[in-house]
């Protein structure tokens, strides 16, 4: 797989709620790639849709109009049985308030994704601690969420979005209930481990913080993208820069 | 996912033992009023169950229960033993004479009148002594109630004499009789002498008793007797439920039962179901992540029952549990005794906490089938 093939993409990507007076379109024709090895950053103002848009694109939500290809699957033309499928096989999730099962240890929480795929309890468990190690929280792995900090839980909730190697990692503000510094170690995490040449990684985020990671930035309003730039190549490529454009959008 | 369900269950202490502790009293109370109830109708036919003895009963026509009697004619003894496929038919006498003791305690009794000859329907469950002495002069068979009740306090002990009707009669025997409606102690004595001791009307013989022959049921010989006698007879089955028909019917018993057991039936379903919905509710944010994370609606189906179906175990098994220690406590107890925990109270009741977390599980399924995964995205 290249390292620039696309795993996502949007074009004229359309989604409306509600009909007539109520009706609000969220996606007023995105186009939008998302590249296999790289961190795609979706930006902009609350409202601006990108929430909408990650949900279409990891098949939580059918668009209105466009079309769409993802990892190469027209999701939107699978049946809702195949697109849960889908979605088992092939995204990772880590969501702005982590949704860790409470009164699952951190292991049981990374091994979630591997029970819904009828993965014995007991392997699924071990292959949990592993990732776990790896991800600097081998002490707590038995540890309930409530004894976690903000930053541990994020760790867990990346840890089990990547456990069943996904091919789409999507993520929703994973930083925005976290300190400077338990972001960007999220964040280097994040960039170290789901960054693979087999894997896309969209970040929605208004942390300009974390700007620096990103290979790619596109910028949402109004519900389409009015901009998207390359910084860098992200710090995984070695830059820590952020584009001014982008910076200006949050100034 | 089974693992992650139980999990989500128990994970929060509070809420689980409050879902369990909501269905395990409604269990209580339900099989606790409603064995209450049935057993205390069954008790206005004790003595005619304790009556073993007999298949088939005979009365006047115009009585419907044990406690309302018409004389029956001495004539009407032989005609019955005249129907085909009668076996033996005998006299039972039944009254409520006032029994006194020497230190002056006195109640009103049950009084049952047995044949002579054969002693026909004696109390079999005896305590101290033995129905057969009955054939001594001036002789009864109390039961332990009503010996508690006469001798407060007094250890039980045969040769005691008691006062009816200006005669002096003995305690030959201490029987274990079921409990009836009305909390009287209950007697037996011989016919000839029982209707001596409540005072001599013109004619006494409250019911016939018999037993079918050979290759007769009961059903057929009442019948018979019916048809040949123009006399009432029923089975002992049949009287039974004509007493408990009566009782509810013509009392407030029902009425009052049924109030207590609807409140316990709305109030403890509504409390348990309520409980698991919320629970569920509750817990929508992590199906919601699980539906993300490509978990499939049967499966999250699978665990909402799963669920449910634990709960409800736990919490019936708990309450029945209660309810069975309750009534172990008071079975022995003269006021409460022979009320016991009825299978058919345990059935119904289990029918009914099956019917409210299957709602609660369906409003549950409802919620999260309807849930939009994409709704985890909203912090």
């Amino acid at each position: 797989m290249s390292e620039h093939a696309l795993a996502v993409s949007c074009r004229q990507v359309r989604k409306h709620f509600g009909q007539g007076e109520t009706r609000i379109d969220a996606l007023r024709g995105v186009d939008f790639e998302a590249r296999f090895g790289e961190l795609s950053f979706l930006v902009g103002p609350s409202g601006c849709g990108k929430t909408t848009l990650i949900s279409v694109i990891a098949g939580l939500l059918d668009r209105t109009a466009g079309d769409l290809s993802v990892l190469g699957t027209a999701v939107d033309a699978l049946s809702s049985k195949e697109r849960v499928l889908f979605r088992r096989q092939n995204v990772g999730f880590v969501f702005q308030q982590y949704n860790l099962l409470p009164s699952l240890t951190a292991a049981e929480n990374v091994a979630v994704p591997l029970l819904a795929a009828e993965i014995p309890r007991r392997e699924a468990v071990a292959r949990s601690r592993v990732l776990l190690a790896r991800l600097g929280l081998g002490a707590r792995v038995d540890s309930l969420p409530s004894t976690l900090s903000g930053g541990q839980q994020q760790r867990v909730a990346l840890a089990r979005a990547l456990i069943h190697e996904p091919r789409l990692v999507v993520c929703d503000e994973p930083t925005a209930a976290l300190d400077h510094a338990s972001g960007g170690a999220v964040m280097d995490l994040l960039s170290a481990n789901a960054v693979h040449p087999d894997r896309a990684v969209i970040v929605v985020t208004h942390d300009t913080r974390v700007f620096r990671y990103a290979h790619s930035i596109a910028r949402m309003d109004d519900g389409q993208i009015v901009e998207v730039s390359r910084p860098n190549g992200g710090v995984a490529a070695g830059a820590r820069g952020v584009h001014s454009p982008v910076k200006e959008v949050f100034a | 996912m089974n693992f992650v369900a139980l999990r989500m269950l128990t994970g929060d202490r509070a809420k689980y033992f409050g879902l369990v502790f909501a269905i395990a009293f409604c269990t209580f109370l339900l099989e606790n009023q409603t064995s209450i109830f049935a057993n205390i109708l069954k008790r206005t036919a004790s003595q005619i169950l304790d009556v073993t003895d007999a298949e088939v009963w005979v009365m006047d026509p115009q009585t419907e229960y044990w406690e309302q009697t018409k004389s029956l004619k001495d004539t009407d003894l032989t005609r019955v033993r005249g129907v085909p496929g009668v076996a033996w038919a005998v006299r039972l006498f039944k009254g409520n004479p006032v029994a006194k003791t020497v230190k002056g305690k006195f109640a009103v009794c049950f009084l049952v009148g047995l044949d002579d000859a054969t002693l026909a329907g004696a109390p079999r469950r005896m305590l101290m002594g033995s129905w057969q002495r009955l054939r001594e002069p001036d002789s009864i068979v109390i039961d332990k109630a009503g010996y508690v009740l006469l001798f407060p306090g007094e250890p039980l002990e045969l040769g005691r004499n008691l006062e009816m009707n200006d005669h002096r009669v003995t305690i030959v025997g201490i029987s274990d009789a079921s409990a009836p409606f009305a909390s009287l102690p209950v007697m037996h004595a011989r016919y000839s002498e029982a209707v001596n001791f409540l005072g001599r009307e013109r004619t006494e013989l409250s019911f016939i008793i018999a037993r079918a022959g050979n290759g007769v049921t009961p059903r057929e010989l009442t019948a018979r007797i019916a048809a040949g006698t123009a006399l009432r007879a029923r089975t002992t089955d049949e009287f039974m439920w004509d007493c408990i028909r009566y009782y509810l019917k013509n009392t407030g018993i029902p009425v009052n039962f049924g109030i207590t057991i609807a409140v316990a039936l709305v109030v403890g379903t509504v409390v348990a179901g309520q409980t698991f919905y919320l629970f569920t509710v509750e817990n929508l944010k992590q199906f919601g992540a699980l539906k993300a994370m490509g978990v499939p609606n049967l499966r999250l189906v699978g665990m909402i029952l799963l669920q449910a179906s634990s709960v409800a175990a736990l919490g019936f098994a708990l309450g029945t549990g209660m309810a069975a220690t309750f009534f172990e406590i008071t079975l022995n107890k003269l006021a409460t005794r022979g009320i016991v925990l009825m299978w058919q109270c345990v059935a119904l009741t289990g029918i009914c906490i099956l019917f409210v977390v299957t709602v609660a599980s369906l409003l549950s399924i409802r919620r999260v089938l309807v849930l939009e995964p994409a709704e985890v995205f909203r912090g």
